[in-house]
C-alpha cells in the first residue's frame, strides 16, 4: 500500500487520485506501478501588424499510468479523470502489459533511490497576466521591430505566451513528488524587404523565463528580431569550398543538442549513436567541458526530481574533451551496466526516456568579435535547417545561412548553402569557445569555432 | 454518455438523420441543443464564423527492439476546441471537459477577440449531414487488433530483417494506430462528423561490419486496417527494404558537394514538392504576404512538364480525409498546371479573407490546436519520359531514391531535404552508393529546372508527418522519376 512521504503538495487532490489508481492497479495484478498527473493553464496571444491575430486559452490535465506485471510493462494515458474512465484505464493497462514480452531489466528504480528531498528550485511564478497585458507586450515587441528600420515591412507576428502547471509523480514504492512551474515567453518574427528586388527575409528573436519579472523588455526583443531580419537582406550563395565555420550561440546550441542525443542511454544501448563505447575516451577538443545540471535555480530545464522520482543533480558529461558520463535513466542504465544519472524524462503516457536538464558548455575567454576576427575566410552560421544528421554515423549535412567572413569581419549575408562534415570530427575540431554563454533554453552554448567544414554552394 | 434524443423542433431532420447514420454528437455526451447554444453564444456582432470541434482519439502503439516487443502504450483523449473568427482575428479555447458550463466558458473566451456586444440574429440551425463519401471504410473491429497479433507482426519483421543479412545487428520496429472520431458544428449551419482511422508500421535496422555501422529504415501505412500489413506479406517486404538500405550504406562513399544534376526516383522523394512549393502555397502565408510565392498566381513557377496537385480524396491514403477539420469536403486542387501557378490551398478563414475558393484544406492536429491551411497528398502528375532515359541523360550527377526529412523557410523560399539512399550517376549509369547528403534549393526556382518527368508516378508508402506551427498532421507525397538540371548537393567531397 501507499505510504506517503511528506511533501508540500501531499494534501492536494491529485496525490489522493494517484494513490487510488495505484491501489486499483495492484488489485488488477500489477506488481509495480507509477503514475504521472500533469495539469496546466496557458494563455497565448499572437499579434500581427498591430492587431490581435489569435488568442488561445486553455486548461488541461492528463494522467499517465505505467504498470509492471513481473517483467512485463505497459503505459497508458487519459484526460478523463472520471472514476469509470480510470477503472477502465487500469484494466486496459494490465491487459496490455500481459500481452508484451518479458524484459529482464524492466521495473521501477529501487525504493532506496527515490529522492529524499525536493528542493524549491524557484521554477514557479504566481503572476497571472491578464489578456490585455499580454496583448500589450506582443504589440510593443512587434512595434519595436517595425520602428527599428524602414526595411521591416511585414511580420509573421509577435507571440506572448504564459503557462503554468503542476506535475505529480507517485509510485508503488510510496513515493509522491510534486512541483509547480511556469513559463513566460515573447517571440517576435519580423520580415524585412529589399526595396530593389522585393526579396524578403524573415528572422526572429525570443526570450523565455520562469519568472515574468526576468523577461527582457518587449522593445529589446523586437529590436533584436528586426536587426537579425534586416542584416539578412541581399544574401547570396558562395562557391563550394572548405573553410573555418563559426557557429553563433543558437546554432552552437544545436550542435550540443546533437551531442546530447548521442550520449543518451537509449541511443547507446540500441547501438544507434556515433559515441558508442567511448566512455572515458577523448571525443572532443580539450577545450570542451560540458555539464548537465538539473538543480540550477530558476533554470528552464531544472526539476527537483526526474521522471522516475530520482534526485536530479549536476553531472559532468565531458571534461576537457573526455567523455565522462552518459545521460541515463534506470532502464537504459541497466542495459549499459551503469546507474541512472537522474535524467529520466517523462511525458505523460509514455515510459521514461532520457533527456537533458540544463545542458551547457563551459564558456571560454574569447568574445564573439575575437572569434570572428580569427577567421581570414569562412562562414558565420546563424541558422540551420533540415534533418541531415545521421546519429548512427555522425554524418552531418544541413542547410545553413549566415554571413561570409573576410579578413576577420562579417562581409555579406549568405544563404542556400549547406555545411557538411562528421560530428565525431567536428567536436574534435572545435578550435575556440566563446565567453558568451547565455541560458535561453535547456541547452546553451557560447559561440564556437570549428577549424574546417565543407561549405557547398555554387 | 448515453445517446440524447434530438430536441423536438428538429424532429423532421431527425428522421433523415437516422437514414444517414448521423454524426454522433452523443458520443461526446453533448446534445445538439448544447452545441447550438454554444454557437449562439459565439454569435456576437463582429464574429464572421464560429465552430465547435469535438474530438475523441484512441492511440495505441507497440514497439520492438533487441528482438523483443517490450513496450505497449495506449492513450485516450477527448475534448472540444471552440473558435470564433472576426476579420483576421481568431479567438480559440479548448477544454477536455465537455459539460455545458465548459462549452460556455470556452465560447466566452473565443469571442473575446470580437470585442463587441451580442448580435441579435441567431445562427442557423445545423443541417446535419455526413461526409459525402467514405474514403476509408474500415470497420471498428478491423481497426482494433489484439495486441498479441501486433506482437506477432513485429516478431516476424525482426526475423525477416535478420535473415536478410547477418550484419543486421539490431531491428527496431513500431506499429502505431490511431482511431479518431470527430464532429464539427459550425455557425454556417453544418453539423458533420467523421471517423478517421490511421496506422503506420516503421522499421529501422542497424547494420554493422567491423567498425562500420549504418542505419536503414522503411515504413508504410495509411487509413487502413491491420490486414493491410499482412497482404502479400507487406510487413516482411518493409523489413527487407530497411535491412537492404542499412547494408547498402555499409558500402556508401562520401557524397559530393556542389551544384549538379539530380535525378529523383518516384514516390517519397516527392517530399521535394511538399517543401519547395507546398508550404509556400498555403493560403495563410500568402494572405499575409510572407511567402516567397505571394502574388505569383498565374505566373510561371515551374517548367511546362510540371503539373502538381494536392488531393485529399485518394482512398485509404495517409493524407486523405473525407472532410477537413472544418467540415468541408476535401478535394483535388491543381496547384501548378503545366508550370503555371493556379491555386493556393485554403481553409475557411483564409479563403474568406482572400476571396478565393475553399479547397477543403483546413486541418488541425487535435482539438487543442487551431485550424491552418495544410496539405493532404501532394504530388506531381506523370509525364512522358522513360525513367531509364532520364538516368541515361545525366553524365555526372546524383540519383536519390529515399529521403529523411525536409524543411523550408517560407519567406525566402529556401528549402532542404536530406537523402538517406542515393547513388552517383556516371555516364548515364547508376554506380556507387553515396552517404546521405542534404539538397538545398530555392522553392520558386527549383521546378523551373525540372527538364524531364517520367511516366512512373508513384505515391509514397504512407509515412509522412508534416509539422507547421508546432502542429503535426499526416500527409502524403508522390512523384514520378524527374530530372532537375541543377541543385546544390551538400556532401563533403569536391
Amino acid at each position: 500500500m501507499l505510504q506517503k512521504y511528506t511533501t508540500p503538495d501531499a494534501a492536494n487532490g491529485y496525490a489522493q487520485l494517484a494513490s487510488d489508481v495505484l491501489t486499483q492497479a495492484k488489485a488488477c495484478g500489477a506488481t509495480e506501478a507509477d503514475i504521472v498527473v500533469a495539469d496546466g493553464e496557458t494563455l497565448s496571444v499572437q499579434v500581427r501588424v498591430g492587431t490581435v491575430d489569435r488568442l488561445t486559452k486553455a486548461r488541461e490535465k492528463r494522467l499517465g499510468l505505467r504498470v509492471f506485471i513481473g517483467k512485463r510493462s505497459a503505459t497508458t494515458s487519459t484526460s478523463d479523470f472520471s472514476r469509470e474512465s480510470l477503472e477502465r484505464l487500469v484494466g486496459d493497462t494490465c491487459t496490455l502489459a500481459r500481452a508484451v514480452v518479458e524484459d529482464d531489466v524492466s521495473g521501477l528504480p529501487d525504493a532506496a533511490q527515490m529522492t529524499k528531498e525536493q528542493p524549491n528550485l524557484d521554477l514557479y511564478d504566481e503572476t497571472v497576466l491578464d489578456t490585455e497585458t499580454q496583448i500589450d507586450w506582443a504589440k510593443r515587441g512587434e512595434a519595436a521591430a517595425f520602428a527599428l528600420d524602414p526595411r521591416i515591412t511585414n511580420s509573421e507576428g509577435a507571440e506572448f505566451d504564459s503557462s503554468s502547471g503542476r506535475v505529480v509523480l507517485a509510485n508503488s514504492h510510496g513515493f509522491v513528488g510534486s512541483y509547480k512551474s511556469s513559463n513566460f515567453s515573447l517571440s517576435v518574427s519580423p520580415i524585412a524587404t529589399e526595396s530593389r528586388t522585393g526579396a524578403m527575409q524573415r528572422d526572429a528573436w525570443y526570450e523565455v523565463q520562469r519568472k515574468f519579472a526576468r523577461l527582457a523588455s518587449a522593445e529589446s526583443i523586437g529590436q533584436e528580431a528586426a536587426r537579425r531580419a534586416v542584416r539578412r537582406l541581399g544574401a547570396r550563395k558562395v562557391a563550394t569550398k572548405r573553410v573555418p565555420v563559426v557557429f553563433d550561440q543558437e546554432t552552437a546550441g544545436s550542435l550540443l543538442a546533437n551531442l546530447c542525443s548521442a550520449v543518451s542511454g537509449y541511443g547507446l544501448y540500441k547501438r544507434a549513436s556515433f559515441l558508442l563505447d567511448k566512455l572515458g575516451q577523448t571525443i572532443a577538443s580539450d577545450l570542451l567541458t560540458l555539464y548537465d545540471d538539473g538543480r540550477m535555480v530558476g533554470g528552464l530545464g531544472s526539476r527537483p526530481f526526474d521522471g522516475e522520482g530520482l534526485a536530479t543533480r549536476k553531472n559532468a558529461i565531458v571534461e576537457r574533451g573526455v567523455l565522462k558520463s552518459y545521460l541515463l535513466d534506470t532502464y537504459s542504465g541497466k542495459k549499459l551496466g551503469l546507474p541512472s544519472t537522474g535524467n529520466a524524462s517523462r511525458s505523460v503516457g509514455e515510459s521514461p526516456s532520457v533527456g537533458p536538464t540544463n545542458f551547457y558548455l563551459v564558456p571560454g575567454l574569447k568574445s564573439q568579435e575575437e572569434i570572428i576576427g580569427s577567421v581570414k575566410e569562412g562562414l558565420y552560421v546563424t541558422e540551420l535547417i533540415g534533418f541531415g544528421i545521421n546519429m548512427v554515423t555522425g554524418d552531418y549535412s544541413r542547410g545553413a545561412c549566415g554571413f561570409w567572413i573576410e579578413n576577420g569581419e562579417l562581409s555579406y549575408p549568405v544563404e542556400e548553402i549547406t555545411i557538411a562534415g562528421n560530428l565525431k570530427q567536428m567536436f574534435k575540431d572545435i578550435e575556440i569557445i566563446g565567453s558568451d554563454l547565455v541560458f535561453r533554453g535547456r541547452i546553451a552554448s557560447p559561440t564556437l569555432k570549428i577549424s574546417e567544414m565543407m561549405v557547398a554552394g555554387n | 454518455m448515453g445517446y440524447t434524443r434530438p430536441v423536438a423542433h428538429r424532429d423532421k431532420e431527425a428522421t433523415i438523420n437516422i437514414m444517414l447514420e448521423p454524426v454522433q454528437l452523443a458520443k461526446f455526451g453533448v446534445t445538439e441543443r448544447e452545441a447550438q447554444h454554444a454557437l449562439d453564444r459565439l454569435n456576437v456582432r463582429d464574429v464572421d464564423y464560429a465552430d465547435l470541434y469535438f474530438e475523441s482519439r484512441t492511440s495505441e502503439s507497440v514497439s520492438m527492439e533487441e528482438g523483443i516487443v517490450k513496450r505497449a502504450a495506449k492513450s485516450v483523449s477527448q475534448g472540444v476546441g471552440v473558435r470564433a473568427t472576426a476579420g483576421e482575428k481568431t479567438g480559440f479555447a479548448y477544454s477536455d471537459e465537455l459539460t455545458k458550463k465548459d462549452l460556455e466558458i470556452a465560447a466566452d473566451t473565443a469571442r473575446y477577440i470580437a470585442n463587441s456586444p451580442r448580435g441579435d440574429s441567431s445562427v442557423p440551425v445545423p443541417t446535419q449531414r455526413r461526409p459525402t463519401r467514405d474514403l476509408y471504410p474500415i470497420e471498428r473491429e478491423k481497426a482494433e487488433v489484439a495486441t498479441a497479433d501486433r506482437v506477432t507482426l513485429l516478431n516476424e519483421i525482426d526475423a525477416e530483417a535478420r535473415r536478410y543479412d547477418p550484419r543486421i545487428k539490431n531491428v527496431m520496429a513500431s506499429f502505431n494506430t490511431e482511431y479518431k472520431v470527430v464532429a464539427v458544428a459550425t455557425s454556417d449551419g453544418a453539423l458533420v462528423g467523421d471517423i478517421q482511422p490511421l496506422s503506420r508500421l516503421q522499421i529501422t535496422c542497424i547494420a554493422e561490419d567491423c567498425d562500420n555501422r549504418q542505419v536503414g529504415s522503411f515504413g508504410g501505412g495509411g487509413r487502413v486496417g491491420f490486414e493491410y500489413y499482412r497482404e502479400d506479406n507487406r510487413h516482411l517486404s518493409y523489413a527487407r527494404e530497411a535491412a537492404r538500405e542499412a547494408i547498402l550504406n555499409l558500402s556508401a562513399v562520401d557524397a559530393p558537394a556542389g551544384v549538379m544534376p539530380v535525378v529523383l526516383a518516384g514516390g517519397w522523394p516527392g517530399i521535394l514538392l511538399h517543401e519547395a512549393i507546398g508550404h509556400g502555397l498555403e493560403a495563410d502565408f500568402n494572405r499575409k504576404k510572407t511567402s516567397a510565392f505571394s502574388n505569383l498566381i498565374g505566373k510561371r513557377v515551374a517548367s511546362d512538364v510540371c503539373t502538381i496537385v494536392d488531393d485529399g480524396t485518394l482512398p485509404f491514403r495517409r493524407g486523405s480525409l473525407n472532410m477537413d477539420d472544418e467540415g468541408t469536403s476535401t478535394s483535388c486542387t491543381t496547384l501548378i498546371e503545366k508550370g503555371i501557378l493556379r491555386r493556393y490551398i485554403t481553409d475557411k478563414l483564409n479563403a474568406r479573407l482572400m476571396g478565393i475558393p475553399l479547397t477543403g484544406n483546413g486541418r488541425r492536429e487535435n482539438y487543442q490546436s487551431v485550424v491552418l491551411p495544410r496539405m493532404t497528398n501532394t504530388f506531381m502528375m506523370a509525364g512522358e519520359s522513360d525513367p531509364q532515359d532520364i538516368v541515361r541523360s545525366v553524365k555526372k550527377g546524383l540519383y536519390a531514391v529515399s529521403f529523411g526529412g525536409g524543411q523550408v523557410d517560407i519567406t525566402n523560399g529556401k528549402f532542404v531535404f536530406s537523402a538517406s539512399e542515393a547513388y552517383l550517376i556516371e555516364d548515364g549509369r547508376i554506380t556507387t552508393p553515396v552517404k546521405g547528403a542534404t539538397l538545398i534549393g530555392n522553392g520558386p526556382e527549383i521546378l523551373t529546372k525540372v527538364s524531364m518527368v517520367g511516366r512512373d508516378l508513384k505515391l509514397d508508402n504512407g509515412i509522412g508527418t508534416c509539422g507547421k506551427d508546432g502542429q503535426s498532421v499526416p500527409v502524403g507525397v508522390g512523384l514520378p522519376t524527374i530530372k532537375i538540371e541543377e541543385i546544390t548537393v551538400g556532401g563533403t567531397q569536391r
